[in-house]
């Protein structure tokens, strides 16, 4: 329970999203869009880069620190979800034995950095998603998502989906709460109880949809739902985008690493 | 079995966003044509009725571990195809954003794996084929079980193929095939047996709720076997092509997938065999900037891989601890000032 819980506490990470800060305050046209190239950027480095990942963390203790962000809600999801990459990736070490590296007296296989590097890129990859979220509110995404001309019926279900969300997940709380109650142990949890708890789940989502109909139409729903518009692009958010993408750029394309390394070693030779 | 952005290339994972946003676009175009207003709110308590109702764990029968259940097919047969594809999207979206459920770059594919098969081919081409209107519980539990398990042994080979391609892990295909495709038919039974379970209690606990359901869903679905065919045919193509114009951008990662399948050789990774004169033009053109551009440090760092060096090695390691020590000072003096403008 305790995982669920962790799981499903999504009211924390969207009151995060409310704050006042600078990050906060981007156009999340701009946000999105510079999460995404950023994300293009990382997994397009090589399987076997380690290194050269280093560098993007800029981005994401960015968002964390200027959006005042505490480490340890996302540190937490972070280590939570996704045992799939992992999985997946521990294989690499087992199946690529081929020493690529020696470091000191050790001799590194391809695999451990293979693996590596998919662990570093499913942490940069995983936190940028969830501090997007953390600095953004949700109603400011489905706004963007409408801008950046995605279907209007898919930003309204979004943003529908976004509102009864919390509704029904009390709703569901309080069902488990009345079977933990009314079972001992295992019980209760068989796959015949179950179907009947969702079942009725279901039928008081219908009905609720039915009644948040009626009363959409009592107040002049005539089949358009227009979306709020707050956000307009500024000069802070084209400086923030244009610094962003080429700073990975530039990550991506010159080998910042090797550079500071060499000098370094050649400075305490 | 959500997939990870840290196990996409970014050809797989821009070709199945291509796929997906294509999709989507066709689903939200179809549902315009003729939908029932009632469909809107519907559409998004069923959304937030899916994440409530795998909140609800269940004890898996034999294995004694929890599940949830997944309810792409559920929602496929509530809704009709294009109406439950907007609200897999959308409830996936949710999930990639506030849990972080596999990324951002890998919600197309997610979107794809969990959504296209159950809503495009599960329902259409399975279960409404054998349920054909029918109300025997008999009927509609192996149109149920047929669907989902049809739709997830495809979603689960797609993870695969797209793990493969992109190919970031060794794991060899067979052996992930072999490890994917019985998980997922043991998932894909469970949830056909619970979804035929909710269709048939509740159509016993509430005929008319089903039945309005199924009013609202036939206004908002008209659509012909034929056209789902044709459609899901025109998807493969875009797919096909985005997938391949993606790839030829970048062949080593394709290359190299394929020679692992076909038995594995000790293949060093290569360097970039993009062609100077290909990425140049491609650079100047690029939809994807980093993909297509020469790269030239990386490649030299690539072909010192297999020679044991070092002098780059430890250059390397020296240099990611400076830099990670570097943007720790950064972010501490962020916070420090931001706490002290706060405070002021």
């Amino acid at each position: 329970m305790t995982f669920d819980r962790e799981y499903f506490n999504i009211g924390y990470l969207d009151s995060l999203s409310y704050k006042n800060s600078f990050v906060h305050a981007l156009d999340p046209r701009v946000k999105i869009l510079v999460s995404f190239a950023f994300i293009l950027f990382v997994v397009s480095l090589p399987k076997y880069e380690l290194s050269a990942l280093t560098p993007f963390f800029i981005y994401p203790v960015f968002l964390l620190t200027a959006g005042g962000i505490p480490f340890n809600a996302i540190a937490k999801k972070v280590l939570f979800i996704s045992p799939f990459a992992v999985f997946i990736g521990i294989f690499n070490p087992l199946l690529d034995t081929a020493v690529v590296m020696q470091v000191f007296s050790w001799s590194v296989s391809g695999g451990w950095i293979s693996f590596f590097s998919i662990i570093v890129k499913f942490i940069l990859t995983v936190s940028t998603a969830l501090l997007l979220i953390a600095v953004t509110s949700f109603p400011g995404i489905c706004e963007s998502l409408e801008r950046l001309r995605l279907p209007k019926i898919f930003v309204i279900q979004l943003l529908f989906l976004y509102r009864y969300l919390f509704v029904l997940l009390q709703e569901s709380l309080t069902m488990i709460r009345a079977r933990e109650a009314r079972s001992f142990g295992k019980k209760g949890r068989e796959i015949k109880t179950f179907i009947r708890l969702i079942s009725v789940l279901l039928i008081r989502s219908v009905e609720r949809a039915e009644r948040i109909y009626q009363a959409m139409v009592s107040r002049g729903f005539r089949g358009e739902i227009r979306v709020m518009k707050k956000h307009k692009l500024g000069y802070y958010d084209i400086l923030f985008a244009a610094i962003s993408i080429t700073m990975f750029y530039f990550f991506r394309n010159y080998d910042v690493v090797n550079f500071i390394g060499s000098g370094l070693s050649r400075a305490f030779r | 079995m959500h997939m990870a952005d840290a196990l996409l290339s970014p050809a797989v994972g821009g070709a199945l966003w291509a796929g997906t946003l294509a999709t989507i676009i066709y689903s939200a175009k179809k549902l315009k044509e003729k939908m029932d207003e009632k469909m809107i709110p519907l559409m998004g308590m069923l959304g937030a009725f899916i994440f409530a109702g795998q909140m609800i764990n269940f004890t898996i029968p034999m294995t004694g571990s929890s599940g949830h259940i997944g309810g792409g097919m559920l929602l496929a047969i509530l809704l009709g195809p294009f109406a439950a594809f907007l609200v897999i999207a959308s409830v996936l979206v949710v999930q990639a954003l506030f849990f972080a459920d596999g990324g951002l770059l890998a919600l197309g594919a997610n979107i794809w794996n969990l959504g296209v098969y159950p809503c495009f081919i599960g329902y259409p081409l399975i279960y409404r084929i054998i349920v054909r209107g029918s109300k025997s519980p008999k009927l509609i539990t192996v149109a149920s079980v047929l669907g989902a398990v049809v739709g997830l042994q495809l979603g689960a080979l797609s993870v695969v193929l797209e793990t493969k391609l992109s190919g970031i892990t060794e794991l060899p295909f067979n052996t992930f095939l072999m490890l994917m495709q019985p998980i997922h038919l043991a998932v894909g039974l469970v949830e056909g047996f619970i979804t035929a379970g909710i269709v048939v209690y509740v159509r016993s606990l509430r005929p008319d709720i089903v039945d309005d359901l199924e009013g609202v869903k036939t206004i908002s679905s008209g659509t012909s076997l034929k056209k789902v065919l044709a459609v899901m045919g025109l998807l493969a193509v875009i797919t096909g092509g985005a997938f391949s114009w993606f790839a030829s951008t970048h062949p080593d990662g394709l290359e190299w997938s394929i020679e692992k399948i076909y038995g594995r050789t000790e293949v060093p990774e290569k360097a970039n065999p993009v062609t100077e004169g290909l990425s140049k033009i491609q650079g100047k053109t690029a939809v994807l900037p980093d993909y297509s551009l020469p790269s030239k440090v990386k490649q030299e760092t690539n072909e010192a891989w297999p020679a044991v060096d070092p002098g780059t090695s430890l250059s390397g390691i020296v240099g990611g601890i400076m830099v990670l020590a570097l943007i720790l000072i950064l972010g501490m003096g962020i916070k420090v000032m931001r706490t002290h403008r706060e405070k002021s």
